[in-house]
């Protein structure tokens, strides 16, 4: 458990978190209009996003298709009967003058997610539920000295609102959790999860709390847009309250921004200004009654998950929980491993992906996509190590050309460049008989007891063929030769 | 010949197709009709040359044989529905200058089967008012106003909230009008002034397009001079869309057909509960003179009982204002209509809809903010919710003991403008017989039934189970030809 030290003992932080993720879907929750990102200003809306006068919302059948695929991935509970709800505030950029949401009854109910540590262990914490709604507008206040711009192209599109319990204790397990969704949401490809283009948002519930206490009041840190920030932003509020609480004060519901640029919380409005958003259903709209042959249909196409692949990646493979996580976490990585790992020693391919080629692409600041080695190579050139053509040593030379020059094979590489091991006995016996000749000295040395001289002999075989001589061989030969 | 304005949709159809007169004709008769009724102030917005053009586009199809169930009349569309590149005002002042980028879809469908469109009526501003005195266009007159016209001692009210529509038909402005009811604003206009209107089920027309009051309630419908003539047009203007998630998808049936005459055997509920107190003896006398026209018909009439009836109102005068403090939340000056600069963005909000809207659009935002607020929700909103449920079983159980139920349309004939305007629970209390139908989704109907002492129109309501506006067709129908309703109002363009 990680406490916070304060000047009066340790402190408890409680985090839960609200999680907005946009759904991937070509069309908005309730009209026709485009939804691609970074397109001209109010260049995809509808009369439906602009909220002109008799215009109605349409249910978006692949976007609940979307939230009910979430749900399952979250092992939660869909509810067959939900119903959309306005949320009622005036805003410049929310056309509608409200926000078509779920309160009451949501289309996801309670579901659990699994946190991987970095030690790693894991930790289960609670998903209260998962509502649809709209997205607002966007205001631009840097275009005029006087003025807003509104850009309604974001008005409309369908979000998940993610809520977990406040079952989180510390920044790093809060932003295990905001990594591990997104793992999740992207393995079932209902959100594509790229924060810095807005596609998840993070509002954080944050209080503190003497071990074994009741919970403190909790502030939310509103819109926090990386995992990074998310971290910052619980550490630095969890410490303001601490410092309150211990100077005495007490601590004031309130929503908070994060400021990105100072690094810290500021108060945005207290409980008493917090708007009364009178909630009630949307007339425009029946409720949503799912069919639950069609739920079940879903769930039958749901896709391997993080989880499951894990575990599968530890009994299959033998994999350590920490390298089973290292490539699960992207699918992309899972399914270059499996490509790598298929016929061949698992352990090797598990070192060779997560050291050798995540290192090189970290390097060069690639993502496992752009990788310039094939899943299909990487696996030739450990088949060349297990043959015997080469040795680890040479591979990792091999591996490095493979990686400057795409689409070289490392049998063409080990080719061109003659790197094929040699095995011949008869030429690394001449090789090191030529060697001992030429250092008897040495020799005498080791034979009167100087143990550490049989790796000088090693290197210089090695040098002798350009490294390409199998070590074990050479050993082998030295053995006999030196102890015979 | 008869004038051409006095014709029935029905007898307008009969004379195209056979050649008497021409589309064009016809549209030019009302043409100079919507000019002459000008003093009733039925119209916000006049469109005679787009009704010409249509005419002429009526015409021509004709003569290719690809006339339309509707081709070639002339009606008015209440300025509640959107029509493209048409001002659009619902009446209020903060949609000055809006004209939509698009076509209801009622209104589509009339265009489609060979409508023409005279223009835009006249209402209560966004459909909030019993009396057609809360528009920003000005009072619109009831044609049955005693005296001159622009000279009238005494001006009545034609009833609200599709005053203008009420008013054109019965002043033979327009052949039918499109209304919207969400409380009785058709029937109790369509009382008001001697003519036919009928509120069809929740989800029978398309609400994609209409500017919103209530969404729960509001249905649009069509008001003419014969129980025939509505059929036509209820025809033409329902259906299902895609567009409205209420809408209903159901087979739009020939509604003309229903109208038989033949009602034997059929169960007339007549409900205990809406014999209010203080309402007219005159109002009493026409609806038992209803009963005994259908026993004459054959129908029999059943005691029923509506023992909710009491809270529809208050229920009512929830649910509408709620919701319609939400649908109009989007009139903020942004986008169009009417902007009142300010000098930060609550400023300018507070400017333009002070000024945007009128006393009784506010009124009712304020209501409707307040009930849905938080601590006050479960007492009021969720309340009448219940009181919703409650009032739909009311109309359940009674329908298994009857076929349809026969009620008076209001509790009163029309009033004068000016009455009834000091105390907003008056002016409510107008819809105490229509409000607990759109509760419910039912279809209502109001046929004129006679004439009051003082000389003016009284209508009957008849309510029916869901889809089922045939059987009020078919009753209307038996109804119409009981009461032989010739009379017209003072005022004839």
């Amino acid at each position: 458990m990680t406490y916070i030290q304060g000047e009066t003992g340790d402190w408890e932080v409680v985090i839960g978190l609200e999680v907005h993720a946009q759904i991937v879907s070509n069309a908005k929750l309730f009209s026709g209009s485009a939804t691609a990102f970074g397109t001209a200003p109010n260049s995809q809306v509808s009369f439906v996003d602009a909220a002109f006068p008799g215009m109605l919302p349409v249910i978006n059948a692949f976007c609940v298709e979307q939230a009910v695929r979430t749900g399952l991935g979250l092992k939660a509970q869909i509810n067959n009967y939900s119903v959309f709800d306005r949320k009622n505030y005036f805003y410049a950029d929310l056309p509608q003058g409200y926000q078509i949401s779920q309160y009451l009854q949501p289309i996801v109910g309670k579901g659990e997610l699994v946190l991987d540590l970095p030690d790693g262990s894991t930790r289960t914490v609670g998903i209260t539920r998962l509502h649809m709604e709209q997205d607002a507008g966007k205001s631009l206040h840097d275009q005029h000295p006087s003025k807003t711009y509104i850009d309604l192209n974001r008005s409309g599109v369908a979000l998940m609102e993610i809520v977990s319990e406040p079952d989180l204790r510390s920044a790093e397990e809060a932003g295990a959790y905001v990594r591990k969704l997104r793992s999740i949401l992207r393995y079932l490809g209902t959100c594509d999860g790229n924060m810095e283009e807005g596609s998840m948002r993070c509002d954080c519930n944050v209080s503190v709390r003497k071990p074994g206490q009741p919970f403190g009041t909790r502030c939310e840190i509103k819109n926090v847009n990386s995992i990074r920030f998310v971290m910052a932003a619980i550490e630095y509020e969890a410490r303001r309250q601490v410092e309150v609480l211990e100077e005495g004060g007490t601590i004031v519901q309130e929503t908070r921004l994060w400021d990105t640029t100072k690094l810290v919380t500021r108060s945005m409005r207290s409980k008493e200004e917090a708007h009364d958003y009178r909630y009630f259903p949307d007339p425009d709209l029946l409720p949503l009654e799912l069919d639950p042959e069609w739920v079940e249909e879903i769930k039958r196409t749901l896709p391997e998950l993080p989880d499951e692949k894990k575990a599968r990646f530890m009994t299959d493979f033998k994999l350590s929980a920490y390298d089973a996580n290292v490539l699960v976490n992207e699918k992309a990585k899972a399914d270059y491993f499996e490509t790598v790992a298929k016929g061949r020693d698992p352990k090797l391919a598990a070192n060779w992906v997560t050291g050798d080629l995540f290192g090189a692409l970290n390097k060069a600041g690639l993502e496992i996509e752009q990788s310039p080695v094939k899943a299909g190579d990487l696996g030739g050139l450990i088949d060349l190590i297990a043959d015997n053509t080469i040795s680890g040593r040479i591979a990792k030379d091999v591996f490095a050309i493979m990686f400057e020059t795409p689409g070289k094979t490392p049998a063409d590489i080990v080719a061109e460049k003659g790197l094929k091991q040699v095995t011949d006995t008869g030429a690394i016996e001449g090789a090191i008989d030529q060697i001992l000749a030429a250092n008897a000295d040495k020799v005498e040395e080791y034979r009167s007891g100087k143990d550490k001289l049989f790796g000088f002999f090693v290197g210089q075989a090695m040098k002798a063929t350009q490294g390409k001589a199998n070590p074990a061989l050479v050993n082998e030969i030295l053995q006999k030769k030196l102890n015979g | 010949m008869t004038q051409l304005t006095h014709l029935t949709m029905a007898d307008a159809l009969k004379g195209l197709a056979e050649k008497q007169f021409t589309a064009v004709e016809l549209t030019e008769a009302h043409v100079r009709a919507v000019e002459k009724a000008r003093p009733l102030n039925a119209f916000i917005t006049e469109t005679p040359d787009k009704a010409l053009e249509m005419a002429k586009a009526s015409d021509a199809r004709r003569a290719k044989g690809e006339a339309g169930p509707m081709d070639g009349l002339p009606i008015a569309v209440k300025d509640l529905f959107c029509t493209k590149d048409v001002l659009t005002t619902a009446a209020s002042h903060i949609l000055d200058g809006f004209q939509p980028g698009y076509e209801s879809t009622v209104t589509s469908n009339l265009w489609r089967d060979g409508a023409v469109m005279l223009g835009k009526v006249n209402l209560d501003e966004f459909a909030m008012g019993s009396a057609n005195i809360t528009s920003y266009y000005g009072d619109v007159i009831n044609p049955w106003s005693p005296g001159e016209p622009g000279n009238w001692p005494r001006k009545l009210v034609p009833g609200g909230s599709s005053g203008g529509s009420a008013a054109a038909v019965a002043a033979r402005v327009a052949l039918g009008a499109t209304g919207t009811d969400t409380g009785g604003s058709i029937r109790q206009p369509a009382a008001f002034t001697g003519i036919v209107g009928i509120k069809p089920t929740y989800g029978r027309c398309s609400r994609w397009g209409v500017v919103a009051f209530a969404s729960s309630l509001d249905q649009a419908g069509p008001m003419t001079r014969t129980v025939r003539d509505s059929a036509i047009m209820l025809r033409s203007m329902c259906g299902f869309d895609p567009k409205d998630s209420t809408s209903v998808d159901m087979p739009v049936p020939d509604f003309e057909k229903a109208i038989t005459g033949d009602i034997r055997g059929l169960r007339v509920g007549i409900p205990k509960e809406y014999r209010v107190d203080g309402m007219p003896a005159e109002i009493e006398e026409m609806w038992r003179k209803g009963i005994e026209w259908l026993k004459a018909a054959g129908a029999t009439p059943v005691d029923i009982s509506l023992p909710h009836t009491k809270y529809a109102l208050a229920a009512y005068y929830i649910v509408a204002p709620a919701e319609c403090s939400s649908n109009l939340a989007r009139y903020d000056g942004v986008r169009y209509g009417l902007r009142v600069e300010g000098n930060s963005l609550n400023e300018m909000y507070e400017n333009t809809r002070g000024a945007g809207f009128g006393k009784e659009v506010r009124r009712r935002i304020l209501i409707g903010t307040y009930v849905l607020s938080a601590g006050y929700y479960d007492a009021y909103y969720l309340q009448a919710q219940k009181v919703r449920t409650r009032i739909k079983w009311d109309f359940d159980q009674a329908f298994e003991q009857c076929d349809v139920i026969l009620t008076p349309t209001a509790p009163s004939g029309a009033f004068a403008i000016g009455e009834k305007m000091d105390d907003p629970i008056q002016m409510y209390l107008n819809d105490v017989f229509t409000v607990p139908v759109n509760l419910a989704g039912l279809p209502g109907m109001s046929i004129p039934a006679g004439l009051g002492a003082d000389g003016l129109p009284l209508g009957l309501q008849l309510i029916g189970k869901p889809f089922d506006e045939e059987t009020l067709f078919r009753v209307g129908g038996v109804i119409e030809d009981a009461a032989q309703f010739t009379a017209t109002p003072p005022f004839v363009a």
